[in-house]
């Protein structure tokens, strides 16, 4: 699904990924953890089109197409959606508008009708219950004044609604609450399917307790260093990331 | 006369105050003593003053030279215009749920001329008619908020003003009926006129008042208005404002608001279109308890020019005011914003706020904001402030990133940055029609608008913003 070979990203001059490679398949789940500054979030930024990020080298192919050559909502309809780890406040957009604008755009790519506004409300309320949202909140501005961790449901409801092929969570857990966490959780592997694919970012292990990753991979200094099975998640917790250090200097 | 030699437009200065010579016998043989009297005293002071220019600071950001000189067609009298009533208004008005007043060219098309009276008492009329017809409401009211201006655009007007509209709404009475007031111009010539209205809320009235100001040509016209408005006690005026011309087209308005105790005015301009509009609102709070709150929006593009020049004037004690202007600024436009709020010394409990915030779309286009507060007494709730920004980059990602296009998510974050205005709006068939028509400007699809602003009303693929929130 998606192939990503020796990838070098700069913003500003200053590289931030040098030389990372990684493949995901459908069905898979990846966790990507390591310490700040590594290069996880501009990974996440670059995947998704953010154009702060330059790609200087390096190519990376989704679903047979080159990613870089797409634009930002033609990713998104092509199924690529970022859970922000910041989700921004856009006072004056409603949470339905901003939802029917969005399905209907990617319905139009994917060749599909528009709901009709019934079929849409009826859609909405059913993606809601899947990740427990309290109702009251799509009345509101998206995001404003939404607490941490309602911003945080809110990135899994878009996810719900909009069913990614890929979904990238970029430390969806910061932040939350034992119960929130939990909900959050609970609302990712439900969206889980066969055909879809996680790279979940984060710097605790707890949330793999929910999201049970197939991968575990660290990164450091812009590339991907380690990359083990889910034990090597708790080893991290248990040990922290000097081991993996010290490992790359004998080297 | 002159007052220096580098007066502006001093041919077209001159071409009017022959005008002036020429039809004094006409006014005179028509008009009581009190208005002559007042246009001999405009005239004199049109003389002296000229069209006002960049040496004033109120006209420092907007020059009316290159508007002023070009060939206008002065003589026109509207009176001699037929107007073919049925090929302007085809569509269906009631949009707004209004009683519709239309004015072609600044003269009354037929069916519509001549007095109206309602079952209340309300009574509408062109100014023609009406200032025969009630002398006692023109001598207690007309020129009376004018008295002290030193400005040559308003000298003018009361020198030469010919047509206008006049409404009167008694003591006491709720006019149920909202009233619409269209202005249109479309003439092959190059027209200038003199627009004067006066409307007068008696005790405790109440009325929802909309002008519009349209275009249909391109032709260049110049129009210069002035309007009176006195609010008596307790009296409630909603007005709106809805400005859709050409962009060869030059409106000045000029609106005076005389607040009596407890009267509430709820004024709201948007501007969707023009050459150059410039809209001067003057607020003199006079009763305690009174209220004003002076709202706009604007959108410009390509090389319009927008003007609003605010002034609340706070007389007395405990009365309160609001000024709210939003607009977004695209190509090489140009915006001026400038409120000012003056707290006279003995209106102590003043509470005044005023506030613009602008969207710059291009580093060409230009935004002057100048919100200003002027205050002589020491117990007062005061606050001012401006922005000029852009649209949200970060916001603009994250809309994209769901999917939707660049298009797409500036018009979220545009309407989203608009609704403030439009919400204020309190006749529901209005603000959702106004909604539309300010989709449809910033989309830029208003501007090949044929007819009037009201038309251009259809169901829009686009984007959706018809749900029903309270369902969910």
């Amino acid at each position: 699904m998606l192939k990503i070979k020796d990838l070098h990203v700069s913003v500003q001059g200053k590289e931030i990924i040098n030389g990372l490679s990684l493949e995901v398949n459908k069905g898979e789940v990846h966790a990507i953890m390591g310490p700040n500054g590594t290069g996880k979030s501009t990974l996440a930024s670059v995947i998704a089109g953010n154009e702060s990020y330059e790609v200087t080298q390096g190519e990376i192919s989704y679903n047979g197409k080159n990613l870089l050559e797409l634009s930002i909502e033609d990713r998104a309809r092509e199924g690529i959606f970022l859970g922000f780890q910041y989700p921004v406040e856009i006072p004056g957009v409603s949470m339905t508008n901003f939802m029917r604008t969005a399905l209907d755009e990617i319905r139009e790519y994917r060749g599909q009708e528009p709901l009709s506004a019934a079929a849409f409300l009826k859609y909405m309320k059913e993606k809601k219950a899947l990740v427990e949202m309290n109702a009251k909140l799509n009345n509101r501005s998206v995001n404003e004044g939404f607490s941490g961790g309602e911003k945080k449901k809110n990135e899994i409801f878009q996810m719900a609604m909009l069913e990614p092929k890929l979904a990238i969570l970029d430390e969806t857990d910061s932040g939350l609450d034992i119960d929130a966490l939990r909900i959050v959780a609970n609302g990712v592997t439900k969206l889980k399917s066969p055909e879809n694919a996680t790279i979940v970012i984060t710097h605790y292990q707890r949330l793999l307790d929910y999201i049970v990753p197939d991968f575990v991979h660290v990164m450091y200094d812009g590339k991907i260093v380690k990359t083990g099975d889910k034990s090597l998640a708790l080893k991290l917790e248990e040990k922290g990331y000097d081991w993996i250090k010290e490992e790359l200097k004998a080297k | 006369m002159s007052k220096n030699n580098t007066e502006i437009a001093p041919q077209l200065k001159e071409d009017l105050l022959h005008q002036f010579e020429a039809t004094i016998d006409s006014f005179e043989a028509e008009e009581s003593p009190f208005f002559v009297e007042k246009r001999k005293k405009a005239y004199e002071e049109f003389k002296l003053l000229g069209f006002p220019d960049n040496t004033l600071e109120s006209w420092r950001k907007t020059n009316l030279k290159p508007f002023l000189e070009r060939a206008y067609d002065i003589e026109y009298l509207p009176a001699k215009t037929t107007s073919p009533k049925e090929s302007i208004f085809q569509c269906d008005i009631n949009q707004f749920d209004t009683d519709l007043y239309t004015m072609l060219n600044g003269e009354w098309v037929e069916g519509a001329n001549g007095v109206t009276t309602y079952d209340n008492g309300t009574i509408v009329a062109n100014l023609s008619i009406a200032k025969l017809a009630f002398p006692e409401l023109f001598e207690a009211h007309f020129g009376e908020c004018v008295i002290n201006e030193r400005n040559g655009l308003i000298a003018l007007n009361s020198a030469l003003y010919q047509e206008g509209y006049f409404i009167y709404v008694p003591d006491n009475v709720e006019h149920n009926t909202n009233l619409q007031m269209v202005n249109i111009i479309n003439s092959e010539q190059s027209i200038f006129t003199n627009t004067r209205n006066l409307v007068i809320l008696g005790k405790n009235a109440k009325l929802k008042l909309v002008h519009c100001d349209d275009s249909i040509n391109n032709n260049s016209s110049f129009i210069n208005n002035v309007t009176e408005i006195c609010l008596q006690e307790g009296a409630d005026l909603d007005l709106y404002k809805l400005q859709n011309k050409d962009d060869e087209a030059i409106v000045m308005t000029s609106t005076f608001i005389r607040q009596a105790k407890d009267s509430n005015l709820s004024s709201n301009t948007i501007v969707l279109n023009g050459g150059l509009i410039r809209n001067d609102t003057h607020v003199s709070l006079n009763g305690r308890g009174a209220n004003a709150d002076v709202m706009g929006l604007y959108l410009v593009d390509r090389k319009q020019i927008v003007d609003n020049h605010v002034y609340i004037s706070h007389n007395v004690s405990n009365c309160s005011s609001k000024q709210v202007f939003k607009g977004i600024v695209d190509d090489q436009a140009h915006s001026i914003f400038n409120g000012h709020t003056m707290v006279k010394q003995d209106a102590q409990q003043t509470i005044a706020f005023q506030t613009n915030n602008n969207i710059q779309l291009t580093s060409k286009s230009k935004i002057d904001t100048h919100p200003f507060l002027e205050i002589y007494a020491d117990d007062v709730k005061c606050s001012h402030g401006a922005t000029v920004g852009q649209l949200d980059m970060e916001a603009m990602f994250y809309l994209m990133q769901r999917g939707i296009c660049e298009r797409n998510a500036r018009m979220l974050l545009m309407s989203a940055f608009v609704r403030q205005i439009i919400n204020e709006i309190a006749l529901p068939t209005m603000r959702a029609s106004v909604d539309e028509l300010v989709q449809k400007r910033l989309k830029g699809e208003l501007s090949a608008c044929e007819q009037c602003s009201i038309q251009c009303i259809d169901p829009d693929k686009l984007i959706h913003f018809d749900i029903d929130i309270s369902k969910i």
